[in-house]
């Protein structure tokens, strides 16, 4: 299984816990994770990337393994640790408004 | 017993405010959706337990909440029926936060781009909904004005939304341009007595008025004047900042423009000035009361670059002869020290024998008025900054 992490205020939303857990078949990339998560749990569509263009959100970004994937091609795999569950994929809003 | 119940949107958060009809005493619940922004929440005319909110985040865009028991519980549109009672309702199956701009030919040549703070083009992008005006007819159908400016239309009770595309496609989109706000479609009015009549009000493009349902629309902005504009007169660039209208006559409007209080007595074929003797006529607020078509209220604010009151005072005017006589408000305010603001869809009145009065201020009071304006007590005091108030004159 696959974990993600979400901020808050979407756990609020989905109503889930700090963590979620994904059944993904074939590679785990950015894009097949966000595709499992919005058929889970549709009303998170839209709110991490756009509707249409799935552009990721600019305040929101994608870490795993502490490493920033934000501004990988979305079809890039994910770490071989988050494919087999051992580290979640972490979905974090960015710190702003100062 | 007759009661009222206000709907309040902040910066951090829904409330609702219920009283009995004496409006002395009230109860406060809240926050709903803690730590997001409700641009607006507005009840069903048809079912006032009906209610929709529009909650927005810079980081994860628009949803759509609605609340079928006067706001104690909400879901989002979609949810399935069954679900709805449930501890742990499972996921909503609709996309009630999904609005895409139309842009098939066959709904009305909807433009791409609009004017730019530099005056280039740019590109329409959805951000939020700022304005929700529930059906005067039917409770699943719901309005919805949204930035970048856009009418966007429900008729399954917000569970899926289309845009009326003839408002962007009529042709002046190319000029239309952000306020310091953004660019905004932030007033929405339902004409009682013709189906067909929808006005709204775009910062910064004006006033447009659609005579079939929404299909065509064209600008009504004749007699405004924006001497901060390219051109003082234009069809469209004003910054209107809000619009009221009384259900009895809805073909008179009441305006409050960027600088400027305007009167229409011809559902806004022409405009004239009636700022008369207010000590400033900037401001954001405009309201009517809901017996007297000729009393309204604004609440002036000393200039665009300072965005509060006159010399610390927090006063409303009221006009009893349709604008130009006003008289100041001050009982029960703060009369020194006091440097809030009012957002444009922070007033509203009931409907009861006395008809009351309410606003919200960005200090995070929500002021409420039993007699029509001659008195004021505050009702909360430290909520976030209020983006809107709307009222519900319950039976």
């Amino acid at each position: 299984m696959i974990r993600v992490v979400l901020p808050g205020h979407l756990r609020a939303l989905a109503r889930v816990g700090s963590e979620v857990e994904l059944q993904i078949d074939g590679p785990v990339t950015q894009r097949s994770v966000l595709d499992a998560l919005e058929a889970q749990y549709p009303m998170l569509r839209g709110t991490i990337r756009d509707h249409v263009t799935h552009e990721r959100r600019p305040f929101l970004r994608f870490f795993a393994c502490a490493e920033d994937y934000s501004l990988e091609p979305p079809d890039t795999p994910l770490p071989d640790a988050v494919a087999s569950g051992a580290e979640p994929l972490l979905i974090i809003g960015a710190i702003a408004g100062g | 017993m007759s009661g009222v119940r206000l709907l309040v949107g902040t910066r951090k958060g829904a409330f609702v405010l219920t009283s009995d009809g004496k409006r002395d005493k009230w109860d406060v619940s809240g926050p709903h959706f803690a730590g997001w922004e409700i641009y607006h929440l507005k009840g069903s005319p048809v079912n006032p337990n009906r209610v929709y909110a529009s909650q927005t985040s810079g980081w994860f865009g628009q949803i759509i909440q609605r609340s079928d028991d006067g706001g104690k519980t909400w879901i989002q549109p979609g949810t399935p029926p069954s679900e709805k009672d449930a501890k742990q309702p499972r996921p909503p199956k609709g996309e009630s936060n999904k609005f895409v701009y139309d842009t098939s030919a066959g709904t009305g040549k909807p433009l791409t781009t609009h004017m730019w703070y530099d005056g280039t083009q740019h590109p329409w992008e959805f951000k939020r909904v700022w304005h929700i005006e529930p059906s005067l007819t039917d409770a699943d159908t719901v309005y919805a004005g949204v930035e970048d400016a856009g009418l966007f239309r429900s008729t399954d009770g917000g569970q899926n939304w289309q845009e009326l595309a003839g408002l962007r496609g009529h042709g002046t989109g190319p000029r239309w341009q952000p306020g310091a706000g953004g660019m905004c479609l932030h007033t929405v009015i339902l004409d009682p007595s013709n189906p067909q009549r929808i006005y709204i009000a775009i910062s910064a493009a004006g006033a447009f008025r659609t005579d079939d349902a929404g299909k065509t629309w064209r600008p009504i902005n004749k007699g405004l004047v924006s001497p901060y504009i390219p051109e003082p007169t234009a069809e469209v660039g004003h910054c209107v900042h809000h619009v009221a209208m009384h259900r009895s006559r809805p073909h008179v409007l009441f305006m409050q423009k960027h600088w400027d209080v305007m009167r229409s007595d011809n559902a806004g074929d022409s405009w004239q000035e009636v700022s008369g003797n207010l000590p400033t006529d900037f401001g954001f607020v405009i309201d009517v009361h809901a017996h007297d078509p000729e009393t309204i209220y604004v609440v002036p604010i000393k200039s665009d670059g300072e965005h509060f009151p006159l010399d610390g005072k927090l006063r409303v005017y009221r006009s009893k002869s349709g604008g130009n006589e006003w008289g100041a408000l001050t009982k029960g305010l703060p009369q020194k020290d006091c440097y809030v603001n009012v957002l444009r869809d922070a007033m509203s009145v009931d409907s009861l024998d006395k008809c009351g009065v309410y606003f919200g201020t960005t200090g995070g009071q929500v002021y409420g008025s039993a007699d029509a304006g001659d008195s004021w007590t505050p009702i909360v005091q430290h909520l976030p900054a209020v983006l809107s108030v709307e009222v519900q004159t319950l039976s």
